[in-house]
């Protein structure tokens, strides 16, 4: 486990903090000193989750290496609604870069720190699933295959959403977007294709891999905290549920994570050096319809003619996961 | 001012940008009323004393349960805690065990020697109230608190009431309502013990009390006609439960024999033959003439008398009594539930019957008073608590409503209020109820798995021969545990979720006991605080646009 349970308190172990907990126990995001990397004032809709999962993981970077951090940002949704010129919300020293080569950038600054000496700054990149899965995707792999010393974190909310909710290659199957109408025999974005970057991370036998959801804070500066522990290319893909893109509503999105993780859908893991050294197991199996209904953009499953075949496919996947990465308590 | 190439203008913060502005919606804090709370007979309010145990402060835990109930180790034993029937925590494993936390914090407030708080500056007003049970003892500890001189006058020999002459010590040791009496008049109250009122409007006009709440309880046992011998020893319950309390011991097994026949379906009923078990009856059967599910008596009192080896005779009546032996007629229940005569008839050895049928209000002190409403052998009271007769009030078992102790209780705290405002010349009016915190409010993600613990129980070999307590109390560690399990239905209790859950950081956190504040700059109400909030104390408002 990536983090310790603490039993017997009212909720200490998933709240964000507790009056019960010593504050060693609590959560980064418990302390009225966080770092607020990025703060109010930003643009992202309501109930956003890539902007609760950016906050989350910068501060808890930010904490790891006392606030001696450099960002390189993907353009994405997080760029555009954080830092329209001429002002941000990041409190954080913070790069631009172009969609695809946030990798590239976040290399050639962690070379200029270790040409300086700077040991202790520390360099993230961060972008979103257009930015790492598709068109930052050759920077990325090349980042890993050097084993340049940056920890690229993709916040995973399926599409591209600023511009008008296009189809990724992190898409799910079936999922209604812009690109992949709800209309034909096959509604939705095709099955088969698309493609998993924290398998892909692995193959290269990086330092380290993480997935992580908003819904589980503990696990996921668990995560953070681990990786800036360590040295190398490092890669963590959180998943971050998208009110506008997804068509749930703003108050869902923790939900929508967490049915994400309790279906199976999106495997919680880690690993080091290619290999899976922990998962967070599923605490209450759910079926993949839970984690279908609430979201507009499978809405065509459901209605009047139910796509029960679809439906079944895409629970054959979350079982997928559930073997392949042992998602399941014991004798659960 | 230079610019570094292709920059024209300042870099600013976001925090220029309210986005407060975009809301159509806003989240507010709120209190809603635990379900514990609502269901509580003596009003306490069990979420509050609860958060201060969880934080391991049982002193201000008990400070706080005493606001409302003076007698907490004894209702944490006697109490049939319909809190916990109502706990939300049943929804997700087993609801807290409230009443084993209340004796725990009762028990070591009598263990540390806590006392009350010393009651405020005199009223000068004499309130007079009859009956030191559990409704007269918790009206004079309010009294005084509200400043008020107190004067009990108990009929019988010691204080306690029923607690004292009707529940049995394996259920309320002795030493422990004494601690708690004694705390009480310790406070300041004058008790006049085997002082019977026989008039009340003499015994006030005597002593020129301002006021009166009677509260003498219900300790005539009802008597059904069973045709009998002469040599038939029929008793009633409450006098044989009375007389455990006396010298007449030898002399009560003697009457009672060995085959002792309880009649009745009630809690009772129960005391009773397991009473008679311990002094040594090799039976002890109930006769009841309905079923289990019909039965008044409470399902775990039922579970430890069998236990205790009690027998119950279901759908049965006493149709006459001879001496060893009784004659019964079965009875089966006609299509509305009501048992009806069956013409079948057995006979079952037995050396004396109790009857335990209920027990009737002596009202003789009332004789005279103009105004009064009697109904039922019931004193009718109005929702103040006040009889016909103003300035005369009246609860506990002598008023119509169900006779329990944390019943008993709450009339004492409520009559005390309504008489402090009559006095005063003005009217309590309650402060309006929060709504009620039901579990669809909770997110229980956030609530660890964490099931009941199990209060030991007496070995039954002893409980069987032995008047010793039969439910074993919680330590430190499993109480506090136990404190923990609270999910602080309705009530904020500082777990820091909204103020993490905020994607537009809009929550701002104010420190340990001062929880949070909304800043409705950048709140942006998408509402995701409201929905992870783990025990419903925040709900959404709709701007005015």
């Amino acid at each position: 486990m990536s983090f310790q349970p603490v039993k017997f308190y009212q909720t200490g172990t998933f709240t964000v903090g507790n009056r019960l907990l010593a504050p060693e126990e609590r959560s980064v995001q418990a302390s009225a000193h966080r770092f607020n990397s990025l703060t109010s004032g930003h643009r992202a809709c309501q109930g956003c989750g890539e902007a609760l999962g950016a906050r989350y993981a910068i501060d808890a970077a930010m904490e790891a290496c006392h606030g001696q951090l450099i960002a390189a940002n993907a353009t994405g949704c997080l760029e555009v609604f954080t830092t329209p010129y001429p002002e941000t919300s990041w409190q954080i020293p913070w790069m631009h870069s172009v969609f695809g080569n946030a990798a590239a950038v976040a290399t050639g600054i962690a070379a200029a720190l270790k040409v300086k000496g700077r040991k202790e700054v520390r360099v993230i990149a961060q972008g979103g699933d257009g930015g790492t899965t598709d068109i930052g995707f050759g920077c990325l792999s090349g980042m890993f295959e050097r084993n340049d010393d940056v920890l690229y974190i993709c916040y995973d909310n399926g599409g591209y959403m600023n511009t008008g909710v296009q189809r990724s290659s992190a898409t799910p199957p079936a999922a209604r977007t812009a690109t992949t109408m709800a209309v034909g025999p096959e509604p939705g974005n095709p099955f088969g294709q698309g493609k998993f970057v924290p398998a892909i991370a692995m193959a290269h036998d990086i330092p380290y891999v993480a997935t992580a959801t908003v819904a589980d804070l503990h696990d996921l500066e668990a995560k953070v905290r681990r990786a800036m522990e360590l040295h190398g290319a490092r890669y963590i893909h959180i998943f971050v549920p998208c009110p506008l893109g997804w068509g749930t509503d703003s108050s869902d999105t923790i939900r929508i994570a967490r049915l994400a993780k309790e279906t199976g859908l999106f495997p919680v893991f880690e690993a080091e050096r290619g290999e899976v050294t922990a998962v967070l197991k599923i605490r209450k199996r759910t079926p993949v319809e839970d984690y279908l209904k609430p979201q507009k953009r499978f809405a065509h499953l459901f209605g009047e003619h139910p796509r029960s075949d679809t439906i079944a496919r895409i629970q054959a996947l979350a079982d997928k996961n559930i073997l392949k990465y042992g998602l399941l308590a014991e004798g659960g | 001012m230079v610019k570094p190439f292709a920059i024209t203008l300042d870099p600013g913060s976001s925090l220029a940008n309210h986005t407060g502005l975009w809301r159509s919606s806003r989240p507010v804090y709120v209190d809603r009323l635990p379900p514990c709370n609502n269901a509580c007979p003596a009003g306490e309010d069990i979420q509050g004393w609860l958060f201060h145990a969880e934080g391991g402060d049982y002193e201000k835990a008990w400070r706080a349960l005493v606001q409302n109930n003076p007698l907490p180790a004894v209702v944490g034993r006697v109490c049939y805690h319909p809190c916990e029937g109502a706990c939300n925590r049943s929804q997700v494993d087993a609801p807290v065990s409230i009443h084993s936390v209340e004796r725990f914090l009762g028990d070591e407030a009598i263990k540390r020697g806590w006392k009350f708080a010393p009651p405020p500056p005199a009223s000068g007003k004499n309130v007079l109230v009859v009956g030191a049970g559990p409704s007269g003892l918790s009206a004079a500890y309010h009294l005084t608190r509200l400043g008020h001189a107190v004067t009990i006058h108990e009929a019988g020999p010691l204080a306690g009431g029923m607690m004292r002459f009707g529940i049995p010590k394996y259920r309320l040791p002795r030493a422990v309502l004494d601690a708690e009496v004694q705390r009480i008049l310790d406070l300041g109250v004058t008790i006049k013990l085997n002082s019977k009122v026989a008039n009340i409007a003499q015994s006030m006009k005597a002593g020129s009390f301002d006021a009166a709440f009677l509260a003498v309880g219900a300790h005539i046992g009802k008597r059904a006609f069973i045709p009998a011998g002469d040599a038939t020893r029929i008793v009633d319950a409450v006098s044989v439960l009375q007389r455990m309390e006396g010298a007449d011991l030898p002399e009560l097994k003697l009457m009672l024999g060995r085959r002792v026949v309880v009649y009745g379906g009630g809690n009772t009923a129960m005391d009773v033959a397991r009473t008679a078990k311990r002094l040594g009856a090799s039976e002890a059967i109930i006769v009841y003439r309905r079923t289990r599910e019909k039965m008044p008596a409470h399902d775990f009192e039922v579970e430890e008398a069998l236990q205790e080896g009690v027998m119950i005779k279901w759908l049965s009546t006493i149709k006459q009594a001879g001496e060893g032996s009784i004659t019964l007629e079965k009875m089966a229940l006609d299509e509305k539930g009501f048992p009806q005569p069956t013409g079948e008839f057995e006979t079952l050895g037995a050396d004396s019957v109790v009857l335990a049928l209920g027990q009737d209000v002596d009202l003789s002190l009332l004789d005279g008073v103009p105004g009064l409403e009697i109904k039922d052998g019931t004193v009718q009271v109005a929702s103040n608590m006040m009889t016909g007769h103003p300035g005369i009030f009246a609860g506990g078992d002598m008023v119509p409503s169900e006779r329990t102790v944390t019943v008993a209780i709450g009339h004492g705290k409520k009559a005390a209020r309504h008489i402090d405002a009559w006095l005063r010349g003005n009217s309590y009016v309650p402060a309006p109820k929060h709504e009620l915190a039901g579990f669809e409010r909770l997110n229980t993600w956030y609530y660890t798995d964490a099931p009941k613990t199990v209060q030991p129980q007496l070995d039954i070999i002893r409980r069987r021969t032995t008047f010793e307590e039969v439910q074993g109390g919680l330590d430190e560690t499993n109480a506090l545990y136990e404190a923990r399990r609270c999910l602080s239905c309705g009530n904020c209790f500082e777990c820091d979720n909204c103020y993490g859950v905020c994607p537009d950081n809009a929550v701002i956190k104010l420190g340990p006991g001062k929880r949070f504040e909304f800043n409705y700059d950048y709140c942006k109400g998408c509402g995701v605080c409201v929905a992870e909030c783990p025990c419903g104390a925040i709900t959404m408002v709709d701007e005015d646009i």
